[in-house]
């Protein structure tokens, strides 16, 4: 599905907001992400701000942002919370290993359970790590997020029997780095604030 | 930057921080003054939501605002990566994990493989390239996680 739009053009590290060549459509949305992946400039416009900083009218660079919506470039606008900060102190990591074939129909099963904000299968990596079904769950005590892991592995003993051969549960301890994508280079790296 | 951690004392957040937070978890107006859009849904003014919003940025409340990302969609990957590393060179260990731009997050957790982050790159390639990359500054193995299927997303919690 992306395969066609699989390359970025070649860019200069150490000129993050300069694209090469003509302003085809994805050096345009190239340099959107890198003048807006550090976050939003606090104005009351700031997509002004954004549309000067990419050589775009601000009406133009509305345009190609709702359709970077649209197609999924962008998944959101908005706030990411600390989850620490706004008392979900308790984020587990479950990891199940579950037979490869009900793998995705597990998947699919605790995906669309409450508690579960992301789920994901990935590789096994024998003999260090034997999980392949990654959900992650996250709330206000770690002994309530091992509740519903608790109750989610009933929920896949009674519906799937045999199928979950072990599990176990990644709380974290510490949030290291938090800054989120970074392309075009470690100069915009640094978050853009007074 | 500083870190934020589980046993740091959490800002107190009053009733209107929480409505912003959660208000800004949705959908931003997608307009030239989308603050005050905000301003207007929330009965408050526009400074005081630009003010609002820099001060949880400031407070590490917020981690970032702005839009987020599926660099996939342009030809680009993210990929879960973790290392097991010795208790003893872990403060070591993250200072030169986290130096490197393609780590877009990064937690420890409690377990054998205690060091649990995301890489992101403009293309899939630079996955693998950083991950080696990695381990030659740190001197210990990177796994790989990719993200074979995808059943379900979302990411907001209520303040």
């Amino acid at each position: 599905m992306t395969a066609d739009r699989g390359k970025l053009p070649a860019h200069d590290p150490s000129d993050p907001g300069a694209a090469p060549g003509v302003d085809c459509d994805e050096a345009i949305e190239r340099r959107i992400i890198v003048a807006t992946q550090s976050g939003l400039p606090l104005v009351p416009q700031p997509w002004d701000e954004v549309a000067r900083e990419v050589g775009l009218s601000v009406d133009e660079l509305l345009c190609r942002v709702r359709g970077m919506l649209e197609r999924g470039v962008i998944r959101r606008i908005g706030a990411v919370p600390n989850h620490y900060a706004i008392g979900y102190t308790a984020n587990g990591m479950s990891v199940w290993d579950v037979v490869d074939e009900c793998v995705d129909a597990v998947g699919e099963f605790i995906g669309a359970l409450d508690a579960v904000t992301h789920c994901y299968r990935r590789p096994r990596r024998l003999p260090d790590w034997p999980y392949n079904l990654f959900a992650m769950v996250h709330g206000r005590s770690h002994d309530e997020v091992r509740q519903q892991i608790g109750d989610i592995a009933g929920r896949i003993a009674t519906n799937f029997p045999g199928a979950c051969r072990s599990r176990e549960v990644l709380f974290s301890s510490a949030i290291l780095k938090k800054t989120g994508l970074r392309i075009g280079g470690a100069a915009e790296s640094v978050q853009k604030r007074e | 930057m500083s870190r934020a951690t589980a046993k740091g004392q959490a800002p107190l957040l009053d009733e209107t921080d929480r409505a912003l937070i959660n208000m800004l978890q949705g959908d931003f107006p997608l307009v030239r003054n989308p603050f005050a859009d905000v301003a207007v849904r929330l009965g408050i003014d526009e400074g005081q939501v630009i003010d609002r919003l820099q001060r949880l940025l400031d407070q590490r409340v917020l981690t970032r605002f702005g839009p987020m990302f599926q660099i996939e969609r342009i030809g680009g990957a993210f990929c879960l990566a973790a290392i097991r590393v010795p208790e003893a060179d872990f403060d070591r260990v993250t200072a030169e994990v986290n130096a490197f731009a393609e780590v877009a997050h990064n937690y420890r957790r409690d377990h054998a493989l205690n060091m649990w982050f995301v890489l992101a790159t403009e293309t899939p390639q630079g996955i693998a390239a950083t991950a080696r990359r990695i381990e030659a500054a740190i001197g210990l193995p990177v796994f790989l996680f990719p993200k074979e299927r995808e059943y379900f997303v979302e990411m907001k919690l209520e303040a």
